[in-house]
């Protein structure tokens, strides 16, 4: 894969991978609580069926990115958001834009795993396709087990799906919340800090399996891990106070950044 | 997995759904505010014919007369105050001690079971308090407490005339019992609310326990005390089985605390069911609605005194 | 021993001592009220009481049948009012807590817990008792369910406020629209809570006397339509306590235990359920 190579979008100047199409764009984004600037205009574009990693140093606006990304940011009744969101070319924040309907094709896995507590393992799976009005029994069984097993969980729990969800081992109910959020089909999955509340080991599934999932669908990752976002991303752009300051292909920015400040984040000098 | 690209975002009924149902939710909401508004309306309106013959002066005479179709109701005015009164004296000070206690001493095991027991005497309905006023506390008040006070304080007025058991005393009793379990819940809950730090920093000073509740929790968390003992007021005043049991139900002024007496709540009680007549039953009425405006009043500066204390600093300080 | 500071210690001690005093004489009503009812209800019960309808007047025998059933039909009649009015009112003022409607409702609820429930049968009587020209169980039913509304608000609201915000968050992002992320996920994760707070009120307004003697009346025999009078435990109670007659008086004992456990029942169970439910988190 050609993902080396680096050139800037035509239109928006952003960093784009050769090679890929480009799954969702941003464009000047900004993004604000109350009087607080969290972001202040970040322009790239995430790759298709790429693994994108986000990364830098806590209250850099990388979780604000996230997201804006499936408009769940404004369920924070001060927010407010400014730019364009473009999700394969489609203007998420245009008006008459239903944002459930948006997050039904960009999903989004969260820090601390969160099943819901009243549902056994298959009602948890279950839950967007059952809600969204989907009756069928059998094709449920099918989107469950599809969906635990993309979410490499189907071996562990298969034979007791109807255990409760939070019976399950913490990182189990992550990759739980993972096929949960598969089963309703997204173009592109949000995973803000997945492995942060996990032991290593269960950490290191889920990055396997983060980059299993990237051949199928978009992934979007943020880490305050910079080994994590080496080993699992094939991009990754830095945040520093609300701004990009540098995006492009891992390896690259990892071995040779081309700003002082990636360089002093990634060698360990502040942060 | 991984559906390709497309598939639209717009959807014609955008979010009508969640519009509906919030309104829904809110309409329910606002259904207590709108009864409180048709309850005021509604008790005008059925107190109309009262409130036209006899205006104020219903609050300031005495005559109680359905047969005269004449109505006052100072009488009742004066047991209901001169027995809320009387059960506040009682309540608030052993309410305190408990929530002090409570609050500041009880070592934190015991917290909970005491404090299930007060909620417990309040889950006690009241026609139940009564019958046991009725079967024990009447004839204890009687032979013993009435005779004691007459003995020991006889040379006031307050405490003469024959012993009967049935009047304002026995009706101040039973509503201490009544009211104290609100001026526990709301003055703990206010003194919990105190933040820690007003505490050490008088037990930094070397404050034993007791002069840190005085002088950094009791300050704190003084309108919050004061809501407290409004609202058992507020309890008192329109409390009506218990008191209508045990007060006597005779509608006459007398200093004396052992004669017997009436109030607003037990009269309304005891002659709505029966009473003939447009102009009783908007009577009855009209000493209701004076009842819910007066209660209403107290609820809400109550409510505003406590909210004060325990919505107000200590959220901030936390 | 600084002789100020043992005097400072000695108030101390003393405080905390007529602290503990004020508790034990507070809860004394409590001990004698439930010694008196064991006392003298236990023997009276019998099987009559649950089974007959009322003797008559000064005559020996009869029960409370007619009362008991009274009482259920005139709690089911007020939770059919109160209990959706709030519920989902309550779901309002946690899940849109900052809106003027919320602080408006919020405070009219703490407001209306506080109005005496003789007042309650008023409003009732001249919504349900004058209209229909009779009073009837469904006026009863009207005055216990307005009683019903605030307290079940309260309560859903406060344990609908504990569902963690990562549950919402989770359906949300499965792209599940804001209500049916209320009504399916938040509050059936908040459901015991809610159930807690229902019995509590229901128990509560089970003992309630005075918003009844003018809307559901008290009737002698068995009530065959809402719209006619109907008897209740309480209302029954209170006339048997307040006659004459030395049987009635054992059957008002006999019917204040009966009121007295199940209230004692609601609270312990709703209290072991609960605690239950932190131990579980």
């Amino acid at each position: 894969m050609p993902k080396q190579l680096e050139v800037r979008d035509v239109e928006t100047h952003a960093p784009t991978l050769v090679g890929a199409n480009t799954a969702v764009q941003t464009d000047d984004l900004h993004a604000w609580f109350d009087q607080l600037h969290a972001l202040r205009g970040i322009t790239l574009n995430v790759p298709e069926r790429q693994v994108t990693a986000i990364i830098g140093p806590s209250g850099c606006g990388k979780s604000t990115f996230l997201r804006c990304l499936n408009r769940m940011h404004e369920l924070v009744p001060s927010a407010r958001v400014s730019g364009t969101v473009r999700v394969h070319d489609q203007d998420i924040y245009a008006p008459g834009i239903d944002p459930v309907l948006v997050r039904r094709r960009v999903g989004m896995v969260f820090q601390k795993p969160n099943p819901f507590p009243t549902m056994n393992i298959y009602d948890n799976v279950a839950a967007g396709v059952r809600l969204a009005g989907e009756r069928d029994r059998r094709r449920l069984d099918d989107v469950v087990e599809r969906s635990l097993r993309a979410a490499a969980l189907w071996e562990e729990v298969k034979d007791r799906l109807r255990k409760p969800g939070t019976s399950l081992s913490g990182g189990q109910q992550q990759r739980l919340c993972i096929a949960r959020a598969l089963a309703v089909s997204p173009e592109v999955l949000l995973m803000d800090e997945p492995a942060s509340a996990l032991d290593p080991a269960a950490t290191l599934r889920i990055e396997e399996l983060a980059r299993d999932l990237a051949k199928e669908i978009t992934i979007v990752i943020v880490t305050h891990n910079m080994q994590q976002a080496a080993r699992v991303s094939d991009v990754t752009g830095f945040f520093l106070g609300g701004q990009l300051v540098e995006f492009g292909p891992t390896n690259g920015l990892f071995t040779r950044p081309t700003d002082k400040r990636t360089e002093d984040y990634i060698t360990g000098r502040f942060g | 997995m991984g559906s390709p690209q497309g598939g639209r975002l717009v959807r014609d009924t955008a979010r009508t759904g969640d519009q509906w149902f919030r309104l829904l939710l809110a309409a329910m909401a606002a259904a207590v505010p709108f009864v409180i508004g048709t309850m005021v309306v509604a008790l005008i309106a059925a107190a109309w014919p009262a409130i036209l013959r006899f205006g104020a002066r219903f609050l300031i005479t005495t005559t109680w007369d359905p047969v005269a179709s004449q109505f006052g109701v100072l009488s009742f005015v004066y047991g209901t105050v001169v027995s809320s009164a009387l059960a506040l004296l009682i309540a608030v000070p052993l309410g305190l001690g408990v929530s002090i206690f409570l609050s500041e001493l009880v070592p934190g095991w015991l917290r909970t079971p005491i404090s299930f027991l007060v909620e417990l005497l309040a889950a006690i309905p009241s026609v139940v308090i009564g019958l046991w006023g009725i079967f024990v506390l009447v004839p204890w008040v009687r032979t013993t407490a009435e005779p004691a006070l007459q003995a020991s304080l006889g040379f006031l007025p307050l405490f003469r005339g024959p012993p009967l058991g049935l009047g304002l005393l026995t009706a101040g009793l039973i509503l201490s019992v009544m009211v104290v379990p609100f001026v526990v819940a709301v003055s703990t809950a206010v003194m919990r609310a105190v933040p820690t730090a007003q505490r050490e920093a008088a037990q930094a000073l070397g404050a034993t326990r007791w002069e840190t509740t005085r002088t950094a929790v009791l300050p704190y968390a003084r309108s919050g005390i004061l809501g407290a003992i409004f609202l058992a007021l507020a309890r008192a005043l329109g409390e009506t089985m218990a008191v209508t049991m045990v007060i006597g139900n005779v509608a006459q002024i007398r200093v004396s605390l052992f004669a017997p007496a009436y109030t607003i709540p037990a009269v309304i009680a005891n002659e709505f069911a029966e009473a003939t007549g447009d102009l009783y039953v908007a009577a009855l009425v009209y000493a209701g609605l004076v009842l819910l405006v007066v209660t209403v009043a107290m609820n809400a500066l109550a409510r505003l005194l406590v909210n004060r204390v325990v919505q107000g600093p200590s959220f901030i300080a936390e | 021993m600084d002789p100020r500071y043992r005097l400072r210690r000695g108030m101390d001690q003393g405080m905390t001592l007529v602290c503990f005093l004020c508790t034990l004489l507070v809860l004394t009503p409590l001990v004698l009220v439930l010694t008196f009812l064991a006392q003298t209800g236990l023997s009276a019960l019998n099987w009559d009481f649950f089974t007959k309808l009322p003797g008559a007047a000064g005559e020996p025998g009869g029960g409370m049948a007619n009362a008991i059933t009274g009482t259920l039909i005139l709690i089911g009649l007020a939770g059919c009012l109160g209990i959706p009015i709030g519920v989902l009112g309550g779901t309002f003022l946690s899940e849109y807590p900052q809106t003027q409607v919320s602080r408006i409702s919020r405070f009219a609820a703490d407001v209306m817990n506080g109005i005496p429930s003789i007042v309650m049968g008023l409003f009732a009587y001249v919504l349900i008792v004058l209209p229909l020209r009779h009073f009837s169980a469904l006026a009863g039913g009207v005055a216990l369910g307005v009683m019903l509304i605030p307290t079940v608000m309260r309560t859903t609201e406060e344990v609908v406020r504990l569902v963690p915000q990562s549950v919402r968050e989770a359906a949300l992002a499965l792209g599940i629209p804001q209500w049916k992320t209320t009504l399916r996920v938040v509050l059936p994760t908040a459901t015991a809570g809610i159930v807690t707070g229902i019995m509590i009120a229901l128990a509560r307004i089970a003992g309630e006397t005075a918003p009844l003697l003018f809307t559901a009346f008290g009737n002698r025999f068995w009530n065959r339509s809402i719209l006619q009078p109907i008897a209740a435990l309480p209302l029954q109670i209170f006339a048997y306590a307040i006659s004459p007659f030395d049987d009635w008086h054992r059957q008002a004992w006999a019917g204040a235990l009966v009121l007295v456990a199940i209230v004692l029942v609601v609270n312990v169970g709703a209290r072991y359920a609960t605690s239950r439910q932190v131990r579980l988190r």
